[in-house]
């Protein structure tokens, strides 16, 4: 992981990130010349101040936003100048999304939410299942596959979004404070899950949070202030 | 179709509001049908009418009689190729309210100018072999439980007293839309017994050799009896059983109008309801953008979510008003063309898929172009 934009061969890869907004008359800076390497396997946090320009630095990466200036590579591809529609099939097959607020459709089941990704695919409807039924084990919720998100408990809905953020294997996840709206206990298990999916799947994750326990658990953590990276501390791997 | 459950887990989010929007769609379609199966009786009459047949009336008004000596210069006439006659009877049968139309006809013929009506040839020498002989169509013979060989008392209302006639034949029509409903008789033995206007006839039906002379044959009618006692004024079969429809009003105008009133209604109804149900799962929309799918989807998304409430509220609707006309003629008689035709089945399909796509087309469109960062930066 660099910040000095001098790494080459990552994973990730961001030279001279700018993002600006408009709000009326007044123009907001949210990154501002951001250089970012993160090698395949890394757990990243980054940690800020609202406002700081973490969930959009997030939203860029991902492809959910384009950027004002600069370059983000991922896996090979450069994502910035690719159109709308190739934007959405790359997000399909790179990226897998963690939301605060879980974000499961209410009128599906856990099954059928984790599945939602791999109807994208040529998958048969036999091999979705294995996928979705895998992807479920791995977050330990086999027995709740055929329940509703308002039958599952605020940790286990988190657990459905994460199966549905790997079941297709994306190249990376995203995850915008994935803890952040629930209880100490259940933020641990989320966190004991990431933890396993980097060292155990090799995944590599980005993670935003505000809570420092939820930090402590990434290889890095990198502090953000005004849409510049300011500080880099590196953890012992645990 | 994998993304099948997608679509109707998305529709059953709000079972009350399904329900609701379902019925606004089944009322709507159902009127829609009655509509045209009023359409069809009051104006049927008119899309079933010969493209070669004309009709001669007195210029006065169809009240008013024609000699019996017109026809055969009416077939004299360049471009005629077969001419009948036929007298409004106006008979009851026993109740006023027990409507019917019948009519005495030239038993020569009558059945070859009208072959969409069929009488088996047998029941057609019957009737030809008896003067008194009388042949009714099936809905009409079922309606009274007449059978061959019954005698049939019918009150003269034009032409006074109570006239008995023997059932011959029952005939039926070749299309579904083919009236079923008259009661005929000879004219010969009708001019016989009438004790005015003997030696006259109510109109005449002509069959012109050439459908494209037609307007040629009308002018060569009228001339022909010009400034006679008794002038014709002729028209094609077509034109004459539309002025029959004008002199009750503008029926079409108004089944139109409220048709489309209830379209628009729908509309406005249906769009504000998938409005709604788009506003409220934008973060839902957002969310399956950003896992991959495209705009274009999220559109068809909403969009198949309205079409197939405009479907199965379609196919509810107009199989009610499909069922309502079974029992056939409600009026017994005064419309005798009560039935839904495919032609306005296909039309209430096709409407209700309209409908159906321009309700959902601003939602869908809006949810189609929803920037997933913003939207799921709303709570």
């Amino acid at each position: 992981m660099r910040v000095d934009g001098k790494g080459e061969g990552s994973l990730i890869s961001v030279r001279g990130l700018d993002k600006k907004y408009q709000r009326g008359s007044e123009e907001i800076h949210v990154l501002q010349g951001l250089n970012l390497d993160v090698e395949k396997g890394e757990f990243v946090a980054f940690m800020g101040p609202s406002g700081s320009g973490k969930t959009t630095l997030l939203n860029l990466v991902g492809g959910l936003d384009v950027p004002t200036a600069g370059k983000i590579v991922v896996a090979g591809d450069e994502i910035t100048h690719m159109s709308a529609r190739k934007l959405t099939a790359w997000r399909s097959r790179h990226v897998g999304f963690v939301f605060q607020m879980y974000n499961l459709i209410p009128v599906l089941t856990a099954f059928q939410n984790v599945e939602l990704p791999l109807l994208l695919t040529k998958l048969s409807k036999e091999q979705r299942r294995k996928h979705v039924e895998t992807a479920l084990g791995v977050v330990g919720l086999s027995d709740r596959m055929h329940h509703y998100p308002r039958q599952l408990s605020g940790g286990q809905e988190q657990r459905v979004g994460i199966a549905r953020a790997i079941v297709a294997d994306p190249t990376f996840l995203l995850c915008d404070e994935p803890t952040g709206d629930l209880d100490r206990r259940s933020a641990d298990e989320i966190l004991d899950l990431l933890d396993r999916l980097v060292r155990d799947y090799q995944k590599t994750v980005l993670m935003v949070t505000h809570d420092p326990l939820a930090a402590d658990r990434a290889h890095v953590v990198l502090h953000m202030e005004k849409g510049v990276l300011v500080e880099q501390k590196a953890q012992v791997a645990q | 179709m994998k993304f099948r459950h997608l679509i109707i887990a998305n529709l059953f989010r709000k079972k009350l509001r399904l329900v609701l929007t379902l019925g606004s769609f089944t009322v709507a379609m159902f009127l829609f049908g009655l509509l045209a199966i009023l359409r069809t009786a009051f104006v049927g009459g008119v899309d079933v009418a010969g493209a070669d047949r004309l009709v001669a009336i007195n210029k006065v008004s169809i009240i008013q009689p024609l000699p019996f000596s017109y026809k055969d210069r009416l077939r004299r006439i360049k471009g005629v190729k077969d001419v009948t006659f036929a007298n409004w009877f106006g008979g009851i049968y026993q109740d006023e309210r027990n409507f019917f139309a019948n009519f005495a006809i030239d038993k020569d013929t009558y059945f070859e100018m009208f072959p969409e009506f069929v009488v088996p040839p047998d029941q057609k020498k019957a009737f030809m072999e008896d003067r008194e002989g009388a042949i009714v169509g099936k809905q009409t013979a079922e309606r009274f439980g007449w059978r061959l060989g019954d005698r049939v008392p019918i009150k003269g209302t034009i032409f006074p007293g109570t006239w008995e006639f023997n059932i011959r034949g029952i005939y039926e029509g070749k299309r579904p839309q083919d009236d079923t409903t008259q009661f005929w008789f000879r004219w010969d033995y009708f001019d016989e017994r009438k004790q005015f206007q003997k030696g006259f006839v109510g109109w005449y039906t002509v069959r012109v050799a050439d459908p494209n002379d037609s307007v040629n044959v009308v002018k060569a009618i009228d001339s022909e009896f010009a400034n006679s006692p008794w002038e014709t004024k002729t028209d094609t079969e077509k034109a004459f059983a539309a002025s029959w429809v004008k002199q009750m009003g503008n029926i079409q105008f108004l089944i139109n109008t409220i048709g489309a009133v209830v379209f628009f209604t729908l509309l406005l109804v249906t769009g504000n309801t998938m409005a709604i149900s788009v506003r409220e799962r934008i973060r839902e929309l957002a969310v399956l953008k950003a896992i991959g799918y495209s705009d274009r989807f999220v559109l068809f998304l909403v969009l198949a979510e309205s079409l197939v409430v405009a479907i199965i509220g379609a196919g509810l609707g107009l199989g009610l008003a499909k069922l309502f006309t079974m029992g056939g003629d409600p009026t017994k008689g005064l419309l005798p063309l009560f039935y839904l035709t495919p032609t306005a089945t296909s039309l209430g399909a096709v409407l209700a898929v309209a409908v159906g796509i321009l309700a959902a087309l601003l939602p869908a469109t809006t949810a189609m172009r929803l920037r997933v960062v913003e939207a799921l930066r709303r709570v």
